[in-house]
């Protein structure tokens, strides 16, 4: 994966330094935006990969999780429920500073288990398990929450047909409840998102974090400040769409629905 | 089949061997016993109609049939094979073997009084889905059956329509041609009508109707005294959980022994 993530790199960086020479050429040399477009960008596309990675892991992690909120056993369930109650209980940032600076007390110990260098040493490291493990923790509720509101005849049906165990969820019961959290999901993508600006306090260079390090030899505050939030809102407004494409996909069932009385109306005059 | 129920079912009900029998049926929902041993067997091409006043119990009864519900007692026979429950503290069944359960499901098509279609599916996936993953048809096959079945409840139209878009009366159709894709021993209804403005009962009923002229084995829990008259070969009417009357229906309708058929029978006709 990490030739990939190289190779796109190097290829956005030659892109980028040509649409900079652009905006120098058109801003003047002193321009802090123009000056810094491609450490900027470089900023943003780190934003970007955070809030990826974190997003598929996390996902991945919530469906188990979720499942074990729901489990009545308690083994199963009382874990999911501490870790579901610390990570939505306390704030990012807290859990973010635990996470990389906790752990650099443990640091012979975390040497010993071979988990220090290439892990808990690095700032990205913990910036994504933090943002992962916080981000299954309110997917698990959202996906717990809409596996709940599955019709209860419908499962009931399923089962009446001889679906059980795996199948039942596999066939019914997640392609059903995908759909119901599908607008609270995008809200928790569209907040993860902007989340991931926190991890510019432990030494990270995403979009925020070349910011403040533009800010702080450029002394232009204003306009950098504005021009991070408007690529935040750019991307923003690209997460929104992709979700409003998936949600016409899905809800296509529901395009006849709300009209009961066309409904009846239309039942009648068949048959 | 057809031809020998003719003749015989006036007072036989079906032919042939048993496809569903129970003995001793109870059912308790805390301390109320809504089931009070109940005991019937469905032969092949039986018609059953399951008759009484709300409360007594009968779709509760259907509910145990395939172990929607898991009766506290007695025992239930699905073709030839008895479903094994384990004892359970406190007088709770369980089921021993789910995958016998799911086998005998898939032996006994459930229709609902509430449809309950899958809705994010079309009317065509919703009829395949069981048929290819549960009984592991390919997928054309599976299409076949559906469209077959589709066809005999006159959706021949709709194969691509969401639940949403159909009216009551096609969504129970619907979810009679999904039964029927199973090719079960016996056809469960649960009140299939009671949830349908009643300009759409007709429709479903004509299905019904239809259904039992094939000889098929089909239990239904109704308040549609018409089909039961008309249609059934054999009625049961459940009062407070027990049987108070079983037989063929111009014998139960004309010479009702129980007393408590008589007045339901009486509140129903004014």
């Amino acid at each position: 994966m990490d030739w990939l993530w190289e190779l796109i790199g190097q290829q956005a960086q030659a892109g980028c330094m040509a649409v900079q020479g652009g905006f120098v050429g058109l801003m003047g040399e002193g321009d802090a935006i123009a000056g810094n477009f491609c450490r900027l960008m470089a900023g943003a596309w780190l934003t970007v990969k955070l809030t990826l990675i974190s997003l598929v892991i996390g996902f991945a992690l919530a469906v188990p999780v979720a499942l074990a909120r729901l489990s009545r056993n308690p083994l199963l369930n009382w874990p999911a429920v501490a870790y579901t109650f610390y990570f939505r209980g306390t704030p990012l940032l807290v859990q973010l500073f635990l996470l990389y600076y906790g752990s650099g007390q443990f640091s012979p110990e975390l040497r010993e288990l071979g988990l220090w260098r290439g892990m808990f040493r690095e700032a990205y490291f913990c910036a994504l398990l933090t943002l992962t493990l916080n981000t299954a923790a309110y997917t698990a509720e959202i996906l717990r929450g809409a596996m709940l509101g599955v019709p209860a005849g419908e499962v009931e049906a399923a089962r009446a047909y001889g679906m059980s165990g795996v199948k039942l969820y596999r066939r019914i019961v997640f392609p059903k409840a995908m759909r119901i959290a599908l607008p609270a999901y995008s809200n928790e993508t569209v907040f993860l998102f902007q989340s991931t600006s926190l991890v510019s306090l432990v030494t990270l260079l995403d979009l925020m974090g070349v910011a403040r390090d533009v800010i702080s030899s450029t002394f232009r505050t204003f306009e950098t400040l504005i021009f991070a939030g408007l690529v935040y809102l750019a991307i923003s407004f690209l997460i929104f769409s992709i979700f409003k494409r998936v949600e016409q996909h899905l809800m296509r069932h529901l395009k006849g629905a709300g009209g009961g009385e066309g409904q009846s109306a239309a039942g009648g005059t068949k048959a | 089949m057809a031809l020998v129920t003719g003749e015989l079912d006036a007072n036989l009900g079906g032919t042939g061997e048993n496809v569903l029998s129970v003995t001793g049926l109870k059912k308790r929902f805390g301390s109320n016993e809504v089931l009070k041993g109940i005991t019937f067997a469905a032969r092949r091409g039986d018609v059953i109609a399951v008759l009484g006043a709300s409360g007594s119990g009968k779709s509760t009864l259907l509910r145990c049939l395939n172990l929607l519900e898991t009766p506290n007692e007695g025992r239930i026979v699905v073709h030839g094979e008895e479903l094994a429950l384990c004892q359970r503290p406190g007088g709770y069944r369980k089921p021993k073997d789910c995958r016998q359960v799911d086998r005998a499901r898939a032996r006994l098509s459930m229709v609902f009084q509430q449809f309950n279609l899958w809705s994010h599916m079309t009317v065509m996936q919703n009829v395949m889905e069981a048929p290819v993953h549960v009984l592991r048809l390919s997928k054309d096959e599976a299409r076949a059956r559906a469209r077959r079945y589709l066809q005999k409840v006159g959706l021949g139209d709709k194969f691509d329509a969401y639940p949403a878009e159909l009216s009551g009366g096609q969504q129970q159709r619907a979810a009679i041609a999904r039964a029927l894709a199973m090719e079960p021993e016996a056809l469960l209804f649960d009140e299939p009508t009671s949830a349908l403005d009643p300009e759409l009962v007709g429709e479903v009923m004509r299905v019904l109707r239809a259904l039992a002229e094939e000889g098929r084995t089909m239990i239904v829990v109704t308040h549609e005294m018409g089909f039961a008259r008309e249609v059934s070969n054999r009625v049961i009417f459940l009062h407070q959980g027990v049987i108070e009357e079983d037989g063929p229906p111009d014998e139960v309708f004309t010479q009702a022994k129980s007393e408590r058929f008589r007045q339901f029978m009486a509140s129903r006709l004014v």
